[in-house]
């Protein structure tokens, strides 16, 4: 694997994150990662789906009119979703029950559309690949921060393991309720914004309007 | 009747589908930076989604239900595996057609609309309503109603959250939380209001 392979596998994790800086995908983000077990099985469904779906995409770019190239595009990451819902409901049923309407929403997940759009249309099958796993580990990685800390805190486990003992079972932690609830993600993305652009300076946006600090005016004694 | 007016209220408030689901939050995020664009947004979808979630809700009962051939003599057929690309496909049908009919009839609409038509197209709560009507099974009239609600919904939201935001550009935020961090934070205390409305049972 080359240099320049791994910078596009690499880059989307921290200096080009899919959903702190490109906006994308945010949907699933917050709605799925108050348990680890449903975070890590939309990660890894959405990763699959971004990758093969880069491939195949860019496989047939040069023969899509781009007028109608939505629709293909849709076509192609709507059978790959189909494939990856059945995938999940046959192997892990309660999983899937927990995840509802958010595993079909894959499909009009903006980081799948997105990056088909603005990378797979221009680059040959490999690099597009590689692109789409880059982006889906991007997007895993934050939301894997997320889950950790929403059900730490939110129920004391990990995975469904008691890590901290419960208030309620005879131990010391007593639960953050709001962790658990979907507004929680929310405040913890926003957070994570603030710290990844205090670190990388270069991805703050400047203000619309700044304060106007007035020359003190000359008073007259 | 009465029935139907509590699933409206229902789809507005308690579940609303920006903040409630957290459904098209990407667009929420990027289209809400001034209230006329919003608006604009907000129309385009209730539109969209009054037209595709009573569509879809016939090609369901008819098409794709387990057991909905049994009027084509194949009772045990169940293609329910297709659902998703149908569903999609009708969306991406209905706002390209909803784009050329404006085009040819309503052009004032048609310009002030534009860009977002297509941008509907991959909005989550279009498809997210599609589902839901889906998993909670509702007839004819009901997802009628379910549409026009869950659009309304979705653009209440989006033009408080403009509202919103219109006057935080003027404020002193702190620099690695201009811009979209402090747009995360702004909708999830606007989530943590509406989270009141969850109580109410209709």
């Amino acid at each position: 694997m080359s240099y320049q392979h791994k910078k596009i596998i690499l880059d989307p994790i921290i200096d080009n994150n899919p959903v702190i800086l490109q906006v994308l995908g945010i949907c699933s983000a917050l709605a799925v990662t108050s348990k680890l077990s449903t975070t890590i099985t939309m990660c890894i469904a959405l990763t699959v789906v971004t990758a093969f779906s880069n491939a195949a995409i860019s496989l047939v770019r040069n023969h899509t009119p781009s007028s109608i190239r939505i629709i293909v595009q849709m076509t192609i990451i709507s059978s790959l979703v189909i494939v990856t819902d059945q995938f999940i409901k046959a192997y892990a049923f309660t999983i899937s029950k927990d995840l509802s309407v958010f595993v079909g929403l894959i499909i009009t997940n903006c980081i799948v559309m997105g990056r088909a759009e603005a990378y797979a249309m221009k680059h040959p099958p490999l690099p597009s690949f590689l692109d789409g796993l880059g982006n889906g580990l991007g997007y895993s990685a934050l939301l894997m921060v997320i889950g950790t800390i929403r059900e730490l805190l939110g129920s004391g486990s990990l995975f469904g393991y008691p890590i901290l003992p419960l208030d309620r079972d005879g131990g010391w932690y007593v639960p953050n309720g709001l962790l658990l609830l979907p507004p929680s993600a929310f405040f913890l993305i926003g957070m994570i914004i603030w710290v990844v652009r205090s670190w990388k300076p270069a991805q703050v946006e400047q203000p619309e309007y700044r304060i106007y600090h007035a020359p003190r005016p000359e008073v007259a004694s | 009747m009465i029935d139907l007016v509590n699933l409206f209220i229902k789809a507005v408030f308690v579940e609303n589908l920006a903040l409630t689901f957290f459904l098209g939050m990407c667009t929420f995020l990027a289209v809400s930076k001034k209230i006329s664009t919003a608006l604009g947004l907000g129309i385009a979808v209730v539109v969209v989604q009054s037209l595709t979630i009573p569509i879809n809700n016939l090609i369901y009962q008819f098409l794709i239900k387990d057991g909905a051939l049994a009027w084509a003599g194949l009772p045990e057929m169940s293609l329910d595996f297709l659902g998703l690309i149908t569903y999609i496909s009708v969306i991406a049908a209905v706002v390209q057609v909803l784009e050329m009919f404006l085009d040819r009839y309503v052009p004032s609409l048609y310009n002030s609309l534009g860009i977002f038509l297509p941008l509907i197209t991959v909005n989550c709560a279009i498809l997210g309503g599609c589902l839901f009507m889906v998993e909670r099974d509702y007839n004819f009239s009901e997802s009628v109603t379910y549409g026009v609600g869950s659009g309304a919904g979705w653009a209440l939201a989006i033009v408080a959250m403009a509202g919103v935001r219109e006057k935080l550009k003027y404020s002193d935020i702190p620099a690695g939380l201009q811009g979209l961090g402090v747009a995360f934070i702004t909708a999830g205390l606007m989530a943590l209001g509406f989270m009141a409305f969850s109580g109410i049972q209709l």
